[in-house]
């Protein structure tokens, strides 16, 4: 385990409020917590500091000592030690918490001086909010409104720079709206190790570019659109779809690799517009992979299963298939249920007696928030007790079981057979039940074939490759014709002749709460958006395929340190 | 509750007649014979509308055609009764009017729902929704209450506009590509 950091606390004064903070907090960081706002553009918690912006200038001081005696100089006035403060505005960014130190971001000279940076951040901006797809979420709107002078002295000409150049696959730019933060900048350097963006030209000519003949093209690259202040970087994708005030936001789960990051979901009467990520320090700071804000495409595939029977037309085929071969079943879960269905297969293969199949999916992993696991929840069918091992690529076993006759039925809760390695002759002798969202060769070959929810249809846990159990939240309803995959399986574990089990969130959580070790005495609303880490102990020793990530050393790679 | 009694008194003779009471009455009549119209002969006469009437909600062009509204959607998002709907797109890159980027695709105003209070005009960061003088919507269905964009220009038509700031926006890149201000 590593040692917790060394946390020396120091007492500041910001505003007249004393707070203590760790020794060499940012004062922007350290204002946050007494409620004071410091307008900045450039400072981002998880980069490096530049201080190029100028917006942070606050008015800071030290406690005044005898140079000579290193005594406390005491004002006569007040009584108290005096500060010393400095006549010029300081950049907060740039400046670390140290002992006795006084901040003032309300003086009259703060005032101006924020009122004078944001003119001249204005003077080459194109105002042109009414097509920026920024506008709402934008930092120069807010703080214009809230520090700025407003109106403009400005009469002559603007600049003309370049807009709608394509800097990446997904990244579009407008560099008239640039303020010249570098945050993007910062991030491709840092985060991304994709060192392809930089300014070109001096003054007032400065403009953001991608190196000559590269792309902004890593899996990272709408990170930057993210932190981007205002709108020079937009997402093409979300290019002028809807504007951000429409959409709700719902916390979700980035469900492509088991790193799990924290997401929001955007979304509009029932319409999912974007995907973005969520703060979560323990996790994935405040990034995301690309790859994983594509996944709401799936929502309204082409392919996506809708049923056209009543779901308990379904379930009465599904239960005279099981009723037809009692004994020879089995059960192939999915890495991609949440903890919840998985618990809920595992009941399933009890009531069915029937041995319970988990489908690995492996990739190489790209060491920062796409781990080599794509099944997000491996961890959770582990917890869960849906399996005991690793999961394997190719459900063979399986396959040998079907070729000798020992399994004529197969439910499957979200897996594509066929691509897990049976072959169409093993599949054609037995009969499919395939629960899943999208049409794949196990749904087409399926006899029942029961369409249920994606992940932004319903809410749920996960438990990510650091045995942090995760909630994701239902952003929107699923299309008619999807049923609640827990629904559907405590029907059909009723309709195998288990015993009755809950079908609602709550009750499967009252169930998990008393029947799994790792989770006693958890429910779903307890666990906190940041996550909650599990008892990992009892896999300790099992081979996952994680390599090093973001904040995650895998247990091996710790124990040879 | 306490019952008070009223007292009716008797009607008089001129009043048991009717005869003042019809004279009244005629009198009425005639002068009104005579005065001018206060009625109007509607649909074939219109009233005159006043400045400032806030009547169907209209989207118009510039004096140069160029279709003003760039779908910020503020008006969508101000309308009280949520009449309004705009789908949000992007002008090919290849069109005159390629310099404004956006336009809507689709823009309805379901006129069974708006309350002509004319918070989208007052709204509108590009002056291009007017309440003007048009006041009279029929039709049959709900469907034809609702007026989409090519409807919504053919009712705003033209007006004169004080800005023209995309015009200048463009001649300003134009001098640029010609060596002119950077």
């Amino acid at each position: 385990m590593t040692s917790p950091a060394k946390t020396e606390l120091v007492t500041v004064n910001i505003d007249g409020k004393e707070i203590a903070v760790p020794k060499g907090t940012n004062v922007i960081e350290a204002a946050r917590l007494v409620g004071v706002d410091v307008p900045h553009y450039c400072y981002h918690p998880k980069l490096s500091v530049v201080g190029n912006c100028r917006m942070c200038l606050v008015e800071m001081g030290m406690p005044a000592v005898d140079p000579a005696t290193k005594a406390p100089v005491i004002d006569p006035a007040t009584g108290r030690q005096k500060i010393n403060w400095i006549p010029r505005p300081q950049i907060g960014c740039a400046t670390n918490a140290s002992p006795g130190l006084h901040i003032r971001t309300q003086t009259p000279q703060i005032k101006d001086c924020r009122e004078g940076v944001m003119e001249f951040l204005l003077i080459n901006h194109p105002l042109d909010c009414p097509i920026c797809d920024q506008a709402g979420e934008c930092k120069l709107q807010e703080q214009s409104t809230g520090y700025g002078r407003g109106y403009s002295r400005f009469v002559e000409q603007k600049n003309v720079k370049p807009k709608r150049t394509q800097l990446g696959p997904r990244v579009t730019l407008d560099d008239e709206r640039c303020i010249l933060c570098s945050r993007c900048i910062r991030f491709s350097k840092e985060i991304a190790k994709d060192d392809v963006l930089g300014f070109i030209d001096r003054g007032s000519y400065s403009t953001l570019t991608c190196y000559p003949g590269r792309k902004l093209e890593n899996n990272y690259s709408l990170n930057t659109v993210d932190i981007c202040p205002v709108g020079a970087l937009t997402s093409t994708d979300f290019r002028f779809k809807m504007r951000v005030w429409f959409l709700k936001q719902t916390n979700s789960l980035d469900t492509e690799s088991s790193v799990g990051a924290n997401t929001v979901v955007w979304s509009r009467e029932g319409v999912i517009y974007r995907i973005t990520p969520r703060r979560n320090d323990e996790v994935n700071d405040t990034w995301m992979a690309d790859s994983g804000r594509l996944l709401y495409k799936a929502v309204r595939a082409e392919s996506r299963l809708v049923a056209k029977d009543s779901l308990a037309a379904l379930l009465a085929r599904a239960e005279t298939i099981l009723r037809l071969s009692p004994g020879l079943a089995a059960v192939v879960g999915s890495g991609q249920s949440s903890v919840e269905e998985q618990f809920m297969t595992r009941q399933l293969a009890r009531a069915l007696k029937a041995p319970a199949y988990l489908v690995s999916r492996t990739d190489s992993g790209d060491g920062i928030l796409v781990s080599a696991d794509r099944n997000p929840n491996v961890r959770g069918a582990l917890v869960t007790g849906l399996i005991d091992a690793l999961p394997q690529s190719y459900l063979d076993e399986l396959g040998t079981a079907i070729d000798r006759g020992e399994v004529r039925t197969v439910v499957s809760v979200g897996e594509d057979l066929m691509a897990a390695g049976l072959s169409a002759a093993q599949l054609a002798k037995v009969s499919v039940i395939y629960l899943g969202t999208q049409v794949c060769a196990s749904s087409v070959a399926g006899a029942v074939v029961i369409p249920t929810l994606t992940v932004f249809e319903k809410s749920g846990t996960m438990v990510n490759q650091q045995f942090r159990l995760q909630r994701f939240a239902k952003a929107v309803a699923g299309p008619v014709g999807a049923f609640d995959d827990l629904d559907v399986l405590a029907r059909l574990i009723t309709a195998a002749g288990g015993s009755a089990e809950p079908s609602d969130l709550a009750g499967v959580w009252g169930r998990l709460a008393a029947d799994v070790p790792a989770l006693r005495g958890l429910s779903y609303a307890a666990v906190p958006e940041t996550g909650v880490v599990l008892d990992s102990s009892p896999w300790a020793a099992l081979p996952f395929v994680e390599g090093e990530s973001l904040h995650h050393r895998p247990a091996r790679a710790v124990a040879n340190a | 509750m306490a019952v008070i009694p009223v007292e009716r008194k008797p009607l008089t003779l001129a009043e048991r007649t009717y005869i003042p009471q019809i004279v009244h009455g005629l009198k009425t009549t005639f002068r009104h014979l005579v005065a001018p119209n206060v009625t109007l002969e509607y649909p074939e006469q219109r009233p005159e509308i006043p400045g400032g009437y806030r009547g169907v909600p209209t989207l118009v062009r510039d004096p140069n055609g160029r279709e003003k509204c760039v779908s910020c959607q503020l008006c969508e998002f101000v309308c009280p009764p949520k009449a309004i709907r705009i789908t949000p797109g992007e002008i090919a890159a290849d069109s005159a009017q390629a310099h404004v980027e956006r336009a809507p695709q689709a823009f309805d105003i379901d006129m069974l729902r708006c309350i002509y209070c004319g918070l989208c005009q007052e709204v509108c960061p590009e002056e291009a929704i007017w309440l003007q003088t048009q006041y009279s919507m029929t039709g049959y269905t709900r469907e034809e209450m609702v007026n989409h964009k090519d409807r919504l220009y053919e009712l705003g038509g033209t007006l004169p506009d004080a800005h023209l700031k995309w015009d200048k926006k463009k001649a300003a890149e134009d001098a640029a590509a010609h060596g002119g201000h950077h």
